[in-house]
Order: structure tokens, then sequence, then C-alpha cells
């Protein structure tokens, strides 16, 4: 089990203040919980906590980006992705400015304060930017990859993080598709941290005699369909899954270049159908819409009766 | 162009005095009125009002080089009110930042002058608008830059009631009461008439000041005329007075001012100037800079 993805992004940013002095970050009254207080107690003079206004934020940092700082906003995924929405798209966005956004507390993550505070549409809402780059890390090594590349561009990054302590899936050197299990019967592409779910569903599967090759994908935008097409050229199948609702998302995303590229094969989506969710345990809540290794492991068999 | 606002403005970078701001302030009031008028669109009314605040601004007070546009140390201005951009780039277009010829591409395709101002299209723009209510959350974010760079810029902000009717704005006034940036200064273009009608049926603000004292800034002991180049530079003035920030600046403006009968109307927000009204208007415009050349 790792560290929780928040934790590591906290820490992280708080290294790298130390060699990046156009780091700035700042925070919306939750610096606590996203970590960012690490950066706020090693560097005062470059953490702004503005109170409970992502909008504001938002926009103060771009403020700082135009004048050659690169700003880390944190705050709550659901809050940036939708209360900074105008924001983000305007300011950021429009002008290219280099801000990471950090979405906290990302899909279920929140899972016992419920609904109103679980992202289940921001990598929607992210991806339709223009200009956007889109992470949603599987782990916590990703997570700081993530930020480590984020920082290197010129542009705006949403990098989607974790709230809770999630399994770590193989080590990788870049933040790109990661083949996390090989097999040749059906391809499982895993957005976040639905990889180690879908690990453990090849397990499962692996049992039945049939091999599921699990690629973990965090990158959103820009989106790399290779080791996928590639994968599905030998299975001929293909289970996206994602904690995100299947609308506008990661299986979106996957099936909008198929459909382009005209790859044909059988293909299917776990994720939060079109409905909002609720209060609970992490793993039972997200077991109750979808994200188990049961489930995936049922849909990647069914995809190879 | 007659010979003299020909002369004022072959020296563009010098410090005018009020009576050549407020002659430059109405010749580039025709500018906008017959640019508006032969695009058949854009904001008359917000453009208009802004007029002289703006001129004072950029030919008496900024420190700025259009040779280098993004100069690290240069004064920033976010016209939080975007859609005066046809005002914004009359302006800057005069100041030597773009060519004057290139006005008459307003928001035509391919054009570096889209209908609100884009600060990677057009040089000279510190900061895309057009959603209102953003400036000073930009601004604060500029301000405090500057101090985090040890650099002594200044930051502008002009904003309109549109701007203060977004929640964003207080957001972003209660965070700069907060971190208090030097040279940080909100300058409110207060012509009291929205887009629907006016403030008080729309969205009444005031009591302005005081609200904006309430909430921990330094505001000006007076209102200043917004069309007074001489109060102009006294709130310019009063901006240098003391080391007490954020500063804030209400000028009373009159919307669409300049043509009589566009004045104070909320239906000159965005109108198309049709010939009649062009025909009408344009002769109330050139008669006021005549008597404004004749001051000089």
């Amino acid at each position: 089990m790792s560290i929780a993805m928040r934790d590591a992004f906290g820490k992280k940013l708080a290294e790298l203040g130390a060699t990046h002095p156009e780091l700035v970050v700042l925070d919306a009254d939750v610096s606590s919980s996203t970590k960012s207080a690490l950066f706020g107690k090693a560097f005062p003079d470059r953490f702004f906590n503005v109170g409970v206004a992502e909008a504001n934020m938002v926009d103060i940092a771009a403020g700082m980006a135009t004048a050659g700082y690169h700003p880390v906003v944190n705050a709550f995924a659901i809050f940036l992705a939708l209360k900074a929405t105008d924001q983000i798209r305007n300011t950021i966005c429009y002008n290219n400015l280099p801000v990471i956004i950090a979405g906290a507390y990302g899909g279920l993550s929140d899972s016992f304060d419920g609904a109103s505070h679980q992202s289940i549409t921001d990598i929607a809402i992210m991806r339709a930017l223009p200009n956007m780059q889109v992470i949603v890390p599987s782990d916590s090594a990703q997570a700081e990859k993530a930020l480590e590349y984020a920082l290197t561009q010129k542009g705006p990054v949403y990098i989607r993080l974790n709230r809770n302590a999630m399994p770590d899936l193989p080590p990788s050197e870049t933040i790109g598709t990661v083949c996390a299990v090989e097999g040749s019967d059906v391809t499982i592409a895993a957005n976040g941290i639905t990889a180690s779910f879908a690990m453990e569903a090849a397990a499962l599967l692996a049992k039945e005699g049939i091999t599921a090759e699990v690629l973990s994908v965090p990158v959103v935008k820009p989106f790399d369909p290779a080791p996928i097409i590639k994968s599905v050229a030998k299975t001929g199948k293909l289970l996206c899954t994602e904690e995100h609702v299947l609308a506008g998302g990661f299986s979106s995303a996957v099936s909008e270049v198929f459909m382009k590229q005209g790859i044909s094969c059988k293909f299917d989506a776990v994720g939060i159908e079109d409905t909002f969710t609720e209060s609970g345990p992490y793993e039972p809540l997200l077991a109750k819409y979808g994200i188990s290794a049961e489930n995936i492991a049922n849909r990647a068999r069914a995809l190879c009766k | 162009m007659s010979k003299r606002i020909k002369e004022l403005l072959s020296q563009p970078g010098r410090t005018f005095n009020a009576d050549e701001l407020s002659a430059l302030a109405a010749y580039f009031r025709t500018v906008m009125f017959d640019t508006l008028h032969d695009r058949g669109t854009g904001h008359w009314g917000g453009a208009a009002s802004s007029a002289e605040l703006t001129t004072a601004l950029y030919f008496n007070r900024l420190s700025i080089d259009p040779a280098n546009p993004r100069w690290e140390d240069r004064d920033r201005v976010i016209l939080s009110k975007g859609h005066a951009s046809m005002n914004l780039y009359t302006i800057l277009a005069h100041r030597g930042f773009f060519p004057v010829e290139e006005l008459s591409s307003f928001r035509k395709l391919d054009s570096r002058l889209q209908g609100h101002p884009c600060m990677n299209e057009l040089p000279g723009v510190d900061m895309s608008t057009g959603a209102l209510g953003h400036g000073l959350s930009v601004g604060l974010g500029m301000a405090l830059a500057a101090r985090l760079s040890k650099k002594s810029w200044w930051t502008y902000v002009i904003s309109g009631e549109g701007c203060l009717n977004e929640g964003q704005s207080w957001e972003a006034i209660m965070s700069a009461a907060k971190y208090k940036p030097e040279h940080f200064v909100l300058m409110i273009d207060y012509n009291k008439v929205q887009l629907d009608g006016t403030e008080d049926e729309i969205m009444p603000l005031g009591p302005l000041a005081d609200k904006l004292k309430a909430f921990g800034w330094n505001v000006a002991p007076q209102a200043y005329n917004g069309h007074d180049t001489k109060e102009i530079l006294d709130s310019f003035a009063w901006m240098d007075s003391d080391d007490v920030w954020p500063k804030a600046v209400i000028y009373d403006t009159i919307k669409g001012k300049g043509v009589s009968f566009t004045e104070g109307k909320n239906t000159w927000h965005g109108a198309v100037i049709d010939d009649a009204s062009y025909a009408k208007g344009i002769e109330e415009l050139k008669s006021d800079l005549s008597k404004k050349e004749a001051a000089l």
C-alpha cells in the first residue's frame, strides 16, 4: 500500500519549492486536507491561502503566471472544476498560462462527505478545454511525476489527485501508459486508481484461464492511443475503466479515437453511470457504483464470451 | 485628424497636461464612433464612458514601452470591463503599440482586435477580459507578483458596475485587503447604467465607497468626475499621496458620453451605430473636439 497521493504530492511540492523559485502555491482553506500546507510551512512567502474562494484563487494564480511565476492551485477537484470553470477556461486556458490545477479528493475518494464533495465530472470538463493537459495519476509515484512534468510545461495542466492510500502500481519512469499486466485475451485500459482494481481483476480472470492485459493510462490529454491500439490489435477486446461518469471522460476519449481511426473491437466501459453517488467507506462505495475487481472481471469475462 | 492633434500624437510618450488629455480623449471618441459605425458591431456606451480615464492613464501616468510591450517592469492595466475594447484598442494604437490603420479590422475574421481584448493576440493588452468580474483577482495576482519579485510596477484594474455585480469581485476585494499589495489600484468607471437598465433598476451598488471602506480598502476621499481630466489628474495625485493599500477610486461617469442621445441610455450599451445616429452623433463629437482643441 502506497502513501496517499495527497501526502506524496504535498511533500513533493515542498521539496520542489527549494529548487524552483518560480513555484508559488495557493490554497482555498483546505491546505491541511490537500497537504499544500507542507509547502506553506517551508515557503511562507510563496504560499497564499485565499480562503474559500476558488474562482478568485485561480485568477490570482493567473495574474502571477503572467509575471513569471508557476502557480499550483489546490482545492477539492469538484470545486475547482465547477466553481472555477470560468476562470480556468477564460483566464488560464484562453491565455495558455502555466498554472497547475491540483484537484484534490478526486473521484469518490472523499467518500464519507457524499455526493456534494465527490468529483465525477472533472475529467470531462477539463479535457474539453483547449490548451489544457489532463493527468489522472494511478498512484503516489505517478502523482509526484505528474507534478514534475507539469512544472516543465508552458501551459496549464490539470492533475487529479486521490485522497486515500491506494495500492502501488509497477514502477515506471514516465507518466505515460504503463503495461501493468501482460495478457492476450482482453485489454483493460484503466485510468487513475482503477488500475489497481484492474490488476486484481486480471488475477481473478487468470484463475479461469483468461489472460487480461492491463494498461494503466494516466494521461487523458494529450491522449496517446498507440499503446491501447497495439494491445487491442492482439486481443480484439477493450474494457475501459475510470472513476468518473461515463459521459465525456476517459472511456469517451478512447472511443472517440477508436471510432475516428476505424478500429473495430468488442468494447465496454466501467465507470459511474448517469447518477449521483453517496456517502460511505471508499472501497465499498466504489464497488456499489461498479468500480471493483469483481465487476471489472465480470465485464471483461463477458467481452470474452 | 487636425494639425494640433497630429502634433500631440507625434510624441505619444510624453506626459500630457489636462487640456491636452481632454482634447485627445475627444479625438479618440470620434475614432471610436467612426470605427464602431463602420464595423456595425461593438460597444459604444462603455467605451465612451471610460475614454478620459484610459487617455489619462496611458498619456500621463503609465510606465510602459510600446516597443517592448511585455517589458517585465511595466505598469499593468486590466480593462476588466472588456466590452469597452474599442476604447482600449484606440488608446493602444495611438500610443504606438500597433498601427492605427489596424483599428478597421475590429471584430473581423483573423483580426488581432478580437471582440473582447486578447493578450496573446494584441501587443499592449496585459490580460484578456470579456467575462466580467475577473480583473480584480488577476490584478491582485500581478500585484502580489510584483511584491514577490521586489519590483515596483503598478497594477490598475478598470471595472464597471457589471464587474462589481459579480461575486468574484468581492472575493478579490476581501483578499486584496488581506494582502494589501503595494501599487494596486481599482479604478471604478461608475456610470450607473448597465446593459438592461440603470443600476438602480438592475443591481444597486451604493453606498459604494462605504462598502469598499468596510472591506478594508483605502478609498479616495471624493468621487472624481471621470470626464474632467483635471479631476482625473487630481485622483492620480491622491494615488501617490500615501502608502496605504489597496486603493480604490470612484469616477462618476456617463455611459455613452459625448453624444447627447446616447448619454445615460442602457440601450446604447451594445447597440449598432446606424447611419442616421452616426450622422447626428459625429457632428456633436467633432464640435466637442473643436472646443477642446481651441482651449489648448
